[in-house]
C-alpha cells in the first residue's frame, strides 16, 4: 500500500463523517481513527462558529498504518491449535461467532472449529478469561501449535 | 504433471524428493514436527506446515495430520518417502478416498506385501524362488510344527507374518527349543504387529543380501534396474550398500530380474519397488519385497542413470514407463555409506548440534544429506544424517573415490560412523567383495574382544 493511497484514503475520511476506516489488502492493513488517543483537542465549536483567518481542521489523526496485519499482541494466554486444518470462527457458515473479542469465556467453552479431513473439530478454551485477541481470519488454514486466540 | 505434491516425511529423503519435484517444475510443501522447523527442506519448500509435536506418532505417523496439511495446501500428491507412513496401506487409502495421488503401488498391492506369508505365496506363483520353510502360516498343531522342522532342517528361523525389516524374528539351533521359540515369537508378534501370525524358513549361514530394484507402471509395463548388494549390517540395519553386486553371475542377475518384472507384471505393481533376497551358493531366496523407495537408491541410480523419485512421480502420474528393459545398461560401480549421528563403535546416538560441517566433492562423488552447519540433529528420530556417495568406473576406483571423500569429510559436535566407514573400506574382507550379512557384526565382535 503505497502513500499516495493512504493520503486518499485520509482525505477520505476527513472529508466524510466516518469516524474510523480499515482496510486489509492481503497481507496489509490500514486503520483510519479521526478521533485518535493522542490529539484530543479540545476545538469549541458552536454551531455558526466560524474559525478565523488560516485555521485549518487537522487532519484525521493519528493514522495507525498496521503492516503485517497484526498488530503488538496483548497479552494474556495464547491457545494454540492443537492440528493442522481451516479455522472457522462460528459452527456453520452465517451462523453467530463462537466468541468475539471482549468475551468472558469459561474452561470447556468452544472458541472455533478447525475442520480437518471433512470432519469439525471444536477447540475448547483451556483456560478461563477474557478473550483478549482473536488471531486467526475466518477460513484460514492453520497448522499445529499456530496461536489462534489469547486469553488474559 | 502435477502441480504440488506434499512430502511427508523427513530428513534426507524428504530433500531428495523435493529436489526431485523441483526439478520437474513442481511446487512442494514439506511438512514438519516441532522438532524439524529449521530443517533446510523447510525452508527451501514453497510451502511448510507444522504437523504436530515431536514425536512421531503425534506427527509423521499422524494421518490425519498430514493429510489436513494436504488439504488445506491444496496438494494433488502425497509421496510418503520411506518408513513412516510409506508402506502403511490403510495410510494410502486414506489418502486415496481423500481425493490425492498416494506416490506408491496400489493399497492392496502395500497389504498384500505387507504380510509376509502372503508375499512369499505371491512370489512362489509368479515363479520368483523363495527360502524353503514351512510354505505358509505355522498350524497351532505341535507335533505339525515339529514335522515342518524335521523337514526343513536345523536350523531354522522363525518369522512373524506382520513384521519385516529384521524385526519379530527368532533362530532355532535344535528341535528341543523350537516349540518355545515359536510361542516366543507368536506372542512377541501379537504384542509388535498386532498379527501372531508365524512361518518358518530354513535359517541360511551365510547369504548375502543381494535386491532387485524394480520399477513398474499402470499400464502393465514393468522393469528391473539392476541389483544392490547390502551385505553390510548391523542388526539388520545395513550401513553401507553397493551397485552392482561383486562377484555376482550377470547372467543370474539377469534371469532373477526378469522374474522379479514378471511378478511385477502379474500382480499389477505400480510404482518403484525392491525385492529382497538371500543369494547363497549360487541360488537367489526370496524374503520380502519394499513397496516403496529405499534409502540405498542412489546405488543404482548412479549405474543405470535412472533418477528413481522422478520415475516414482511420473509412474504416479499416470504416464508410460520411459524405459524398455533394453534401454536399461549397468556402467560402473557405487558404493553408499550410510552417515549415522551416533558413536562409530558403540552405536550410541549422538544427537545435538553440528557446529563444523563440511562435506566432500570432486568427481563422481554425492552426498544426500539435509544437514548443514549449525544444524541441530534431533533426538526423536533415526539417526541417519546423510548419505555418502561415491562412483567410479571399477569397484577398485568407487573405493578410492570413497576413502578420500571420507577423509574429507567433516561433522564436528556430534559423533558420526565415519571412521567406522574408513575402518570398512579398509577391510579385506570387503575389498575382495561377497562377504556375507553376518561378516560386519563378527568383525566388531572380535574387534570389541581384541581390545
Amino acid at each position: 500500500m503505497d502513500l499516495r493511497k493512504i493520503k486518499k484514503l485520509i482525505d477520505l475520511v476527513s472529508d466524510s463523517g466516518i469516524a474510523e476506516l480499515e482496510i486489509t489488502e492481503g497481507e496489509e492493513k490500514v486503520r483510519i481513527n479521526r478521533f485518535g488517543p493522542v490529539s484530543q483537542q479540545t476545538v469549541m465549536m458552536s454551531p455558526g462558529y466560524a474559525p478565523q483567518g488560516g485555521y485549518a481542521p487537522p487532519p484525521a489523526a493519528p493514522m495507525v498504518a498496521e503492516v503485517p496485519a497484526v498488530a503488538a499482541e496483548p497479552e494474556g494466554h495464547q491457545v494454540k491449535s492443537p492440528m493442522v486444518g481451516t479455522f472457522y470462527r462460528s459452527p456453520s457458515p452465517g451462523a453467530k461467532s463462537f466468541v468475539e473479542v471482549g468475551q468472558s469465556v469459561s474452561v470447556g467453552d468452544t472458541l472455533c472449529i478447525i475442520e480437518a479431513m471433512k470432519l469439525l473439530n471444536e477447540i475448547e478454551a483451556d483456560q478461563s478469561g477474557v478473550v483478549k485477541a482473536i488471531l486467526i481470519e475466518n477460513g484460514q488454514p492453520v497448522e499445529y501449535g499456530e496461536p489462534l486466540f489469547i486469553i488474559g | 504433471m502435477f502441480e504440488k505434491i506434499l512430502i511427508a516425511n523427513r530428513g534426507e529423503i524428504a530433500l531428495r524428493i523435493q529436489r526431485a519435484c523441483r526439478e520437474l517444475g513442481i511446487k512442494t510443501v514439506a511438512v514438519y514436527s516441532e522438532a524439524d522447523r529449521d530443517a533446510k527442506y523447510v525452508k527451501l519448500a514453497d510451502e511448510s506446515v507444522c504437523i504436530g509435536p515431536p514425536q512421531s506418532a503425534h506427527s509423521y505417523l499422524h494421518v490425519p495430520a498430514i493429510i489436513s496439511a494436504a488439504e488445506v495446501t491444496d496438494a494433488e500428491a502425497i509421496h510418503p518417502g520411506y518408513g513412516f507412513l510409506s508402506e502403511n496401506a490403510d495410510f494410502a487409502e486414506r489418502v486415496e478416498n481423500s481425493g490425492f495421488v498416494f506416490i506408491g503401488p496400489r493399497p492392496e498391492t502395500i497389504r498384500l506385501m505387507g504380510d509376509k506369508v502372503c508375499a512369499k505365496d505371491a512370489m512362489k506363483q509368479s515363479g520368483v524362488p523363495c527360502v524353503p520353510g514351512s510354505d505358509g502360516a505355522l498350524p497351532e498343531d505341535e507335533a505339525e510344527i515339529l514335522r515342518m522342522g524335521r523337514e526343513t532342517g536345523y536350523p531354522v528361523i522363525i518369522k512373524a507374518s506382520g513384521g519385516g525389516g529384521g524385526r519379530g524374528m527368532r533362530v532355532v539351533h535344535t528341535e528341543a527349543a523350537l516349540l518355545a521359540a515359536v510361542a516366543m515369537t507368536k506372542s512377541e508378534a501379537q504384542t509388535a504387529f498386532g498379527n501372531p501370525m508365524v512361518y518358518m524358513e530354513k535359517y541360511l549361514e551365510n547369504p548375502r543380501h543381494i535386491e532387485i530394484q524394480v520399477l513398474a507402471d499402470e499400464h502393465g509395463n514393468a522393469i528391473y534396474l539392476g541389483e544392490r548388494d547390502c551385505s553390510m549390517q548391523r542388526r539388520h540395519q545395513k550401513i553401507l550398500e553397493e551397485a552392482p553386486a561383486p562377484l555376482l553371475d550377470t547372467k543370474l542377475r539377469d534371469k532373477i530380474g526378469e522374474a522379479c518384472a514378471a511378478a511385477c507384471r502379474r500382480i499389477g505393481y505400480r510404482g518403484a519397488g525392491t525385492f529382497e533376497f538371500l543369494y547363497e551358493s549360487d541360488q537367489f531366496f526370496f524374503i520380502e519385497m519394499n513397496t516403496r523407495v529405499q534409502v540405498e537408491h542412489p546405488v543404482t541410480e548412479l549405474i543405470t542413470g535412472v533418477d528413481i523419485v522422478q520415475e516414482q512421480i511420473r509412474i504416479a502420474n499416470g504416464e508410460k514407463l520411459r524405459y524398455k528393459q533394453k534401454d536399461i545398461r549397468f556402467t560402473g560401480h557405487a558404493i553408499e555409506c550410510r552417515i549415522n549421528a551416533e558413536d562409530p563403535y558403540t552405536f550410541v546416538p549422538s544427537p545435538g548440534r553440528i557446529t563444523v560441517y563440511h562435506v566432500p566433492g570432486g568427481p563422481g562423488i554425492r552426498v544426500d544429506s539435509h544437514a548443514y552447519q549449525n544444524y541441530v540433529v534431533p533426538q526423536y528420530y533415526d539417526s541417519m544424517i546423510g548419505k555418502l556417495i561415491a562412483y567410479g568406473t571399477t569397484r577398485e576406483q568407487a573405493i578410492a573415490r570413497l576413502k578420500t571423500a571420507l577423509s574429507e569429510m567433516v561433522v564436528e559436535g556430534i559423533k558420526t560412523n565415519i571412521p567406522l566407514h574408513g575402518d570398512l573400506l579398509r577391510d579385506a574382507a570387503f575389498l575382495q567383495g561377497g562377504s556375507s550379512i553376518h561378516y560386519l557384526e563378527q568383525k566388531l565382535a572380535a574387534q570389541k574382544k581384541a581390545s
